[in-house]
């Protein structure tokens, strides 16, 4: 469909269309296998979790799938601990991408002067963001620990419990989110701050506005745009996450709906339900990706 | 900012430089306590309070590579003169070597998932990079009809949460057998790399002039000459620092993994987890297998701090 589309249409500009290949083969030969790739792996199985999303099949009997119409979709929009799982993974989101906001544009701000070992800081800074999701989450369990853990002895909290109590498991985990990912924000807050025209900052002396000032009618306005970009990533990223919380706790306090839908599909092994619940889950990504993608096109025009 | 004169502003940015500092120490502190870890003794590992200044060993680094079992009582004195320098430490953590029949050593779980770590990293990675450059180069170059919704429809791909994607793929997968086998997660890597690779790859090739190919084919080029002798070379750091995001993110991932793979092309990042189990895990174990998994992307991070906002803007913001 896509690839008939891309072949009609013309290309007038084949200036070597008489020597080797013309443009418009090459131009063919380079973009459709990629396509058809990605429909292969992300269309199509998209496709076929649509049809079992209508039906009660489980892939661990040999029992044949039966059609069941909408009662799947039914069944959990009217579920309440679905929804509580939704509640968790926004609460989750709100308190993981404020934490990487607030600490990684702080820490961009603080950056943003001429520092020693300014770009060594900065690249040990970022170590976090780019280790394992997985492991990073195994070892901060060392560092939960409540008896041996490096981080109630650092704080003088004496045993106190970090991921086996209820109330504090989901901070727990956004606490190690935030160490991973307010390096990302951070870096592109500093693009955003290095981009500010300094004859701006000299005007505004000048003029002997406050630092308040400044920041609020300066430095804020003109990052604003590159630091939407982190945060609208941060938060559809932290809505998709599964990685730390499932291998930090089992609390159901922590299990976001990743964690929920994992379950669901593959230890209950409600296949034709969990295929549903994806699609619920689906719809809310691609409407968050929207956005995303409107800013990253706005921020590239400018 | 504008540069430093007065007294007070100058005192200011002495606090500013001790509290990035501080921050940058806060930040290193976990990954130098895992570290610190997996030079413990085992009997300093999981001490209340932490154990901080110890001498560091390496025996963590051999058993992780051994299969050990318990022993009931120590070595006999000839036993423990002829084992080899590193089967005396195994020793000395009240462990011994598990041997098979013909006392070869056995291996441990691990050094197989570190190469099924690294044989799916870098074949995703040279499969998603190439057809992600040829891809870049379409769109830079060449007027395609929807241009802007075909890059979105690739972006969005890369978006998908795995977990959803990976139901159908696991039933798929185990329709065709490509379950629990090395090109099973290959062909998913590649694909999720693939959007990223063409988006990145796409600025870094928007930014070589056309005209070098234009003087190309006026020189009697063809269009894949000049692609091949011109473009290629002049996106070559572009292409390696590309492939580097592509290892590093497929070197990383973990849900794909965990649900596609449970033992012959199971990876790092699920087996080093489930290590901790049942019992009382080794810590010292686990750190010393967590540092050698994380090492590379250590390295790779610093040969990529240049790229780094780049690559995690997807090419959108660019220095």
């Amino acid at each position: 469909m896509l690839a008939t589309a891309i072949m009609t249409s013309l290309n007038s500009q084949s200036r070597a269309a008489s020597r080797g290949m013309s443009d418009i083969k090459i131009r063919n030969l380079f973009i459709i296998p990629t396509i058809l790739f990605l429909i292969v792996f992300n269309i199509f199985p998209l496709i076929y979790s649509l049809g079992y999303s209508f039906t009660d099949f489980r892939a661990s009997t040999n029992a044949p799938a039966n059609f069941v119409g909408l009662q799947n979709y039914r069944e959990l929009l009217n579920d309440p601990f679905i929804w509580t799982n939704f509640a968790i993974t926004a609460k989750y989101v709100i308190v993981s991408v404020t934490g990487q906001v607030l600490v990684g544009f702080g820490t961009a701000m603080l950056l943003n002067r001429d520092i020693p070992f300014k770009g060594l800081l900065t690249t040990l800074l970022l170590l976090p963001m780019m280790l394992s999701m997985a492991v990073v989450g195994l070892f901060w369990k060392l560092l939960y620990d409540p008896s041996f853990g490096i981080i109630n002895y650092a704080l003088g909290l004496g045993s106190f419990e970090w991921l086996s109590n209820p109330q504090m498991a989901l901070y727990a985990v956004a606490i190690t989110d935030i160490w991973m990912w307010s390096p990302f924000v951070m870096l592109l807050s500093l693009a955003g701050l290095s981009a500010v025209p300094k004859h701006l900052y000299e005007a505004a002396a000048i003029d002997r506005a406050g630092p308040f000032y400044t920041f609020f009618r300066i430095t804020l306005p003109l990052v604003a745009p590159i630091l939407m970009i982190a945060i609208i990533f941060r938060t559809m990223e932290a809505f998709k996450t599964f990685d730390i919380a499932y291998i930090l706790t089992s609390q159901p306090t922590t299990e976001v709906i990743s964690i929920r839908l994992y379950k669901m599909a593959f230890q209950e092994w409600q296949t034709g339900r969990s295929c549903a619940l994806a699609y619920i889950v689906l719809v809310m990504v691609l409407a968050i990706t929207n956005i995303y993608v409107k800013y990253l096109n706005k921020v590239k025009e400018r | 900012m504008a540069a430093v004169r007065t007294p007070s502003e100058k005192a200011l940015n002495r606090l500013a430089i001790a509290a990035v500092i501080v921050i940058t120490l806060i930040f290193l502190a976990p990954i130098y306590w895992i570290t610190a870890t997996a030079f413990k003794p085992r009997n300093l590992a999981t001490t209340a309070p932490p154990t901080i200044v110890f001498q560091p060993e390496i025996s963590p680094f051999v058993k992780l590579f051994t299969k050990r079992s318990q022993l009931r009582e120590p070595p006999s004195a000839e036993v423990y003169a002829a084992a080899p320098w590193w089967e005396r430490m195994v020793f000395d953590g009240g462990e011994k070597v598990v041997r098979d029949g013909k006392g070869q050593v056995q291996l441990s779980g691990y050094p197989s998932r570190f190469m099924n770590s690294l044989i799916i990293a870098i074949t995703s990675t040279i499969l998603a990079v190439s057809m992600g450059t040829l891809t870049a180069y379409g769109f830079s170059r060449f007027r395609v009809k929807g241009e802007a919704d075909l890059l979105f429809f690739i972006l969005s791909t890369r978006m998908l949460p795995p977990v959803v994607v990976a139901i159908p793929m696991f039933l798929m997968y185990r329709a065709v057998g490509l379950n629990d086998t090395h090109w099973g997660l290959i062909l998913l890597y590649t694909a999720f790399n693939l959007s990223f690779s063409v988006w990145l790859m796409k600025g870094f090739i928007d930014e070589i002039p056309k005209e070098y190919e234009e003087a190309a084919l006026v020189d009697g080029y063809t269009r894949m000459e000049a692609f091949f002798k011109i473009v290629l070379p002049e996106a070559a750091t572009g292409i390696a620092a590309t492939a580097v995001f592509c290892f590093i993110t497929a070197w990383n991932e973990y849900a794909f993994a965990l649900i596609m793979t449970n033992r012959r092309a199971q990876t790092a990042p699920p087996f080093i987890p489930s290590q901790v189990g049942s019992g009382l895990p080794d810590w010292t174990v686990i750190a010393a297998g967590t540092v050698l998994f994380l090492l590379p992307v250590a390295i790779f991070t610093f040969l990529l701090r240049n790229h780094l906002l780049r690559g995690m803007s997807f090419g959108a913001i660019r220095k």
